[in-house]
């Protein structure tokens, strides 16, 4: 009876390893993939912005200061690699953005352009993409953190090399909330 | 967000289960009538001509609704939207078709869930739901009146409340309901005027029952049956009561959670609460939407000033929580 005991406990505990492993795997998967969605979100800001340069252009050329702003942290902000310093990047290319809208607010003529609408709907939703992929990729690799942290599975945790998740910290506190995208004008 | 993981992962589990066991409990159901059928046919006199040894109403039922269950499962949602005429929106045309699909395409992302089929109901009234076995095949629909009447984030809260539908798959379990409910209700309209409106049917299974009951060969066929019989009918008279309060009380709670998990994706209870009242408002019903489809969507499509009128006896037999509650529960969650 004694050896079927130590075989029954035995393979209970492989078992539970392998559910433990295959747990943090999974997750870890999933911390990769929330960070490339972040990735793809913050592409489709990079290639509207030169869109929006163009469009407002015209209109607020006298305005050069902002644009040159928006400009230059894009351009830091397609560089940047790490989370740390993407999250910087990104966090400045925000403010950037919203210095430009709140200047676009004083320019009237800005309403008569046509596809004006379109584009306000089309950075509003990329702002919002890209609060969203990052809010997913906190929630995902704070699951994971605290699994591997968490006793039983922390003892699975160097089986299956799981190291803690960097998340993306917001550094400015006015960024916390989704910025609201607004060029109606009035 | 650990608890919240294992709290989602534990629904899924739960809706799962419950789908399987739906499907079986349908064909059982089935079963159960189509041979009671049988044992009916087998009590009435040899002069009625109806006796056969092989029971084949049984069989016949049973097979008919494991094909029900089968074509549930895989066409359940397609079955849906075609019952409320939505069209699928592929390509955006106006302003607000293109921020259904951003609002769609965001929550998606917020929900880590793939992108699901946009579709539009043509109906002036406010009302949204969603379908599908998975998140893969999902589909989300709205009604041109929500588009009209929301603004974005509004639009952006009922969206994702419906993307915690999927996440949970609640879809899979309301859509098997749905689709089961409409054909137990046909089923049984069709039955009750069988037994009720052909004197023949009425005439000769009350002759057969008269006849076990007093004659001699009641020994032999067992005072077990008249009892099945008995079972048999007020399960099948029961049936159209039972699946309606089924589908009530399977989406009640399912809303309060949905409520909480579209708060967690948007982080923005108040605009939920502000589109919940905003649904509230209008009184028109959702005509597109059929009995079937009701407990999907995310507020009752009957009219809703009738729903607020009943009070807390009408909260027992409506398929949605009242509205009231719904905001006083996202307003516990920080929605001013």
């Amino acid at each position: 009876m004694g050896p079927l005991i130590t075989l029954g406990l035995l393979v209970a505990a492989v078992l539970w390893i392998i559910t433990a492993y295959n747990r943090l795997i999974m997750l870890k998967n999933q911390v990769v993939n929330a960070w490339k969605q972040i990735d793809v979100q913050l592409k489709r800001r990079h290639d509207l912005i030169p869109n929006l340069v163009e469009t407002v252009r015209g209109a607020i050329s006298f305005e050069r200061e902002t644009l040159e702003a928006v400009v230059q942290a894009r351009t830091r902000a397609v560089a940047a690699t790490g989370v740390k310093d993407v999250a910087r990047a990104e966090g400045e290319l925000t403010q950037a953005l919203g210095r430009l809208f709140a200047v676009a607010e004083a320019y009237p003529e800005l309403k008569s352009l046509a596809n004006v609408g379109q584009l306000q709907e089309e950075l509003a939703s990329t702002e919002n993409r890209i609060a969203f992929s990052r809010q997913h990729y906190n929630d995902v690799a704070t699951s994971y953190n605290v699994a591997q942290a968490q006793f039983p599975t922390n003892l699975v945790a160097g089986l299956a090399k799981a190291t803690p998740a960097e998340l993306w910290e917001i550094e400015d506190p006015g960024e916390r909330d989704v910025p609201k995208v607004d060029l109606s004008l009035g | 967000m650990v608890h919240r993981a294992a709290d989602l992962f534990t629904q899924q589990e739960a809706n799962r289960r419950k789908s399987s066991w739906l499907l079986l409990g349908f064909v059982f159901f089935f079963a159960w009538i189509g041979f009671g059928a049988d044992i009916a046919l087998y009590l009435m006199p040899a002069e009625a001509g109806v006796r056969h040894g092989v029971p084949w109403v049984g069989i016949v039922a049973t097979a008919l609704a494991a094909g029900l269950a089968w074509s549930a499962w895989r066409f359940g949602h397609r079955q849906v939207l075609w019952s409320t005429r939505a069209m699928e929106l592929i390509t955006p045309v106006t302003p607000e078709q293109q921020r259904l699909v951003n609002v769609v395409e965001e929550m998606a992302i917020a929900a880590g869930l793939p992108r699901p089929s946009i579709w539009i109901v043509p109906d002036e009234d406010p009302n949204a739901f969603a379908t599908g076995p998975e998140p893969a095949q999902a589909a989300i629909a709205v009604t041109e009146g929500l588009l009209a009447r929301l603004d974005r984030d509004e639009l952006q809260a009922v969206v994702a409340h419906e993307f915690a539908h999927i996440a949970r798959y609640d879809t899979r379990l309301m859509t098997l309901v749905a689709a089961m409910v409409g054909v137990i209700a046909l089923m049984s309209d069709g039955m009750g005027r069988m037994l009720f409106h052909s004197q023949r049917a009425t005439g000769a299974l009350g002759r057969g029952m008269a006849r076990r009951a007093g004659g001699r060969r009641l020994g032999q066929v067992g005072p077990a049956l008249p009892l099945v019989l008995v079972l048999w009918l007020v399960s099948l008279l029961a049936a159209p009561v039972v699946s309606r309060l089924l589908s009530m009380a399977i989406s009640r709670k399912r809303e309060f959670l949905a409520d909480a998990t579209a708060a967690q994706y948007t982080r923005n209870p108040a605009a939920l609460a502000r589109a919940l009242r905003a649904l509230e408002d209008v009184r028109t019903p959702t005509l597109a939407v059929g009995r079937g489809a009701a407990a999907l969507c995310i507020v009752d499509p009957s009219d809703r000033r009738f729903q607020r009128w009943k009070g807390a006896a009408g909260d027992l037999f409506a398929s949605h929580p009242s509205i009231e509650e719904r905001v006083r529960r996202l307003e516990q969650m920080g929605a001013r």
